[in-house]
């Protein structure tokens, strides 16, 4: 596959292996911002492949693990509601929120649907105009374009059926909010390429500058992460602290103007509170006051979102670079992707279900993979 | 959740800003996406599609650059 292939090269990671190891003379610590670059890197072992003492610690960014119990009890609560659809992504119906998942709902009768993008939700409630049409928004700024695009289009052809629970929810306010704590002790960050193809990367230029930090914007495949960690890790070497692209057949530094013009006209910043970590003022994307009618919580206003609870899990700490799944000890005990306790479990991008799944004995890897239906290359 | 996936725009549907639409080619696989985000986008370009959008245009020149600058190592920088 173009673009996909010709980046898993394994003599040339072999060698960008090498090259790491050739400028490293110390430890350094380096988080890599996105769930999904995390599951890249557990799966193709890149951490393993690094000089002894570069330490990756993995970031919150996954949404499906950082959105809150509390929203997800309010969908299930929205989905048994008479004649209510409600859809979202697959990942985010496997989510238990505090009282089960959307999944589990489903099986209780409620009318839960998966669906690949916003406009499918929106499909539905074009085909079915007695039915209100439920979308649980969540994504970082790669997905609330798509999210925005649906409300747009169902404004524009008069949809009266269609709303959204949305819980979108922004990257470089959590950046901050990291590296305010200073325990973490991140040296530098692999920025995550697809929220950059969206927004840009001026914004983390001052981020870098306030916190004399090396931020570097990558990509997804083997090849991308092993050259964000070189030039990551020249920069830390030479004592710079820049932004760099090295996702530059993506991401351009003003990202996507058109994008972010209908995110700025859709929506509107507000504080978001983070699963497992708590709330970060301004990392948040409500409904803009004009587009405030299709707010599900709006529509269905006996309906609210409960606070979120206490618990054992440490997702909290593994979230903000303190700790690693292995930390834990419920970790692949009383907490397993079937039955996860917390945040970093619920998602395959969450770093515990990456561990859990790619640094277990091989037999029970299998049966994981093979449970969960697995055809990935 | 941020997956997008490279593919190739085999053809544009619509002329409509927010709903124009492409089939794109993911090796073998056609899945149609929304184009209103990559208003620049021509038959031929490879896009990269998430949740049912192309959200950029990818750029051949840049990913060449990006594969070619490890052969531009010399043999001292490797360990």
């Amino acid at each position: 596959m173009k673009y996909v292939d010709e980046f898993r090269d394994p003599a040339s990671a072999r060698r960008y292996a090498e090259a790491i190891a050739g400028i490293t003379t110390r430890p350094w610590t380096i988080m890599e911002i996105c769930g999904g670059q995390t599951h890249s890197i557990v799966r193709h072992g890149i951490d393993r492949m690094l000089p002894k003492g570069v330490n990756l610690l993995h970031g919150p960014g996954c949404p499906v693990c950082v959105t809150p119990a509390g929203i997800i009890d309010a969908a299930i609560a929205l989905a048994g509601r008479p004649g209510v659809i409600l859809c979202s992504f697959g990942d985010m119906l496997r989510v238990p929120g505090q009282g089960g998942s959307l999944l589990a709902a489903r099986a209780r009768g409620a009318d839960v649907r998966m669906v690949y993008s916003p406009l499918d939700a929106l499909a539905i409630a074009r085909g079915q105009p007695d039915r209100e049409i439920i979308f649980l928004a969540i994504g970082f700024e790669t997905t609330a374009p798509t999210t925005a695009m649906a409300v747009l289009q169902a404004e524009c052809d008069g949809i009266p059926n269609f709303s959204l629970l949305v819980s979108h929810v922004l990257v470089p306010p959590a950046i901050e909010a990291l590296l305010a704590d200073h325990a973490n002790g991140i040296q530098g960050f692999l920025a995550a390429g697809h929220v950059c193809t969206v927004m840009g990367y001026w914004q983390y230029e001052p981020i870098a500058r306030r916190y004399h930090i090396p931020i570097v914007v990558t990509g997804f495949e083997p090849l991308d992460l092993l050259q964000g960690l070189y030039l990551c890790i020249r920069q830390l070497e030479a004592g710079r602290a820049e932004v760099e692209n090295q996702y530059s057949r993506s991401v351009r530094r003003d990202g996507n103007c058109t994008a972010q013009k209908i995110l700025g006209q859709v929506f509107a910043i507000q504080p978001q509170h983070w699963r497992g970590i708590g709330e970060i003022a301004d990392s948040g994307l409500g409904l803009a006051p004009e587009y405030a009618r299709f707010d599900a919580l709006r529509r269905f206003a006996e309906i609210a979102v409960p606070p979120e609870r206490s618990s054992e899990c440490i997702s909290g700490e593994i979230l903000r670079g303190l700790r690693k799944p292995g930390d834990c000890p419920a970790f692949g005990t009383h907490c397993t992707p079937e039955h996860p306790l917390g945040a970093t479990m619920v998602s395959s991008e969450g770093a515990c279900a990456a561990y859990y799944r790619y640094r277990r004995p091989r037999a029970a890897s299998m049966a994981i993979a093979m449970a969960a239906g697995d055809n990935s290359p | 959740m941020c997956l997008a996936v490279p593919g190739q725009l085999l053809s544009i549907e619509g002329d409509d800003p927010l709903a124009r639409l492409g089939r794109v080619g993911f090796a073998g696989i056609v899945k149609r996406a929304n184009l209103a985000y990559v208003p620049e986008a021509k038959c031929g370009d490879y896009v990269l599609v998430h949740a049912g959008f192309a959200i950029t245009v990818i750029d051949e020149a840049e990913a060449r650059k990006t594969l070619a600058y490890l052969a531009e190592f010399e043999p001292e920088d490797l360990a």
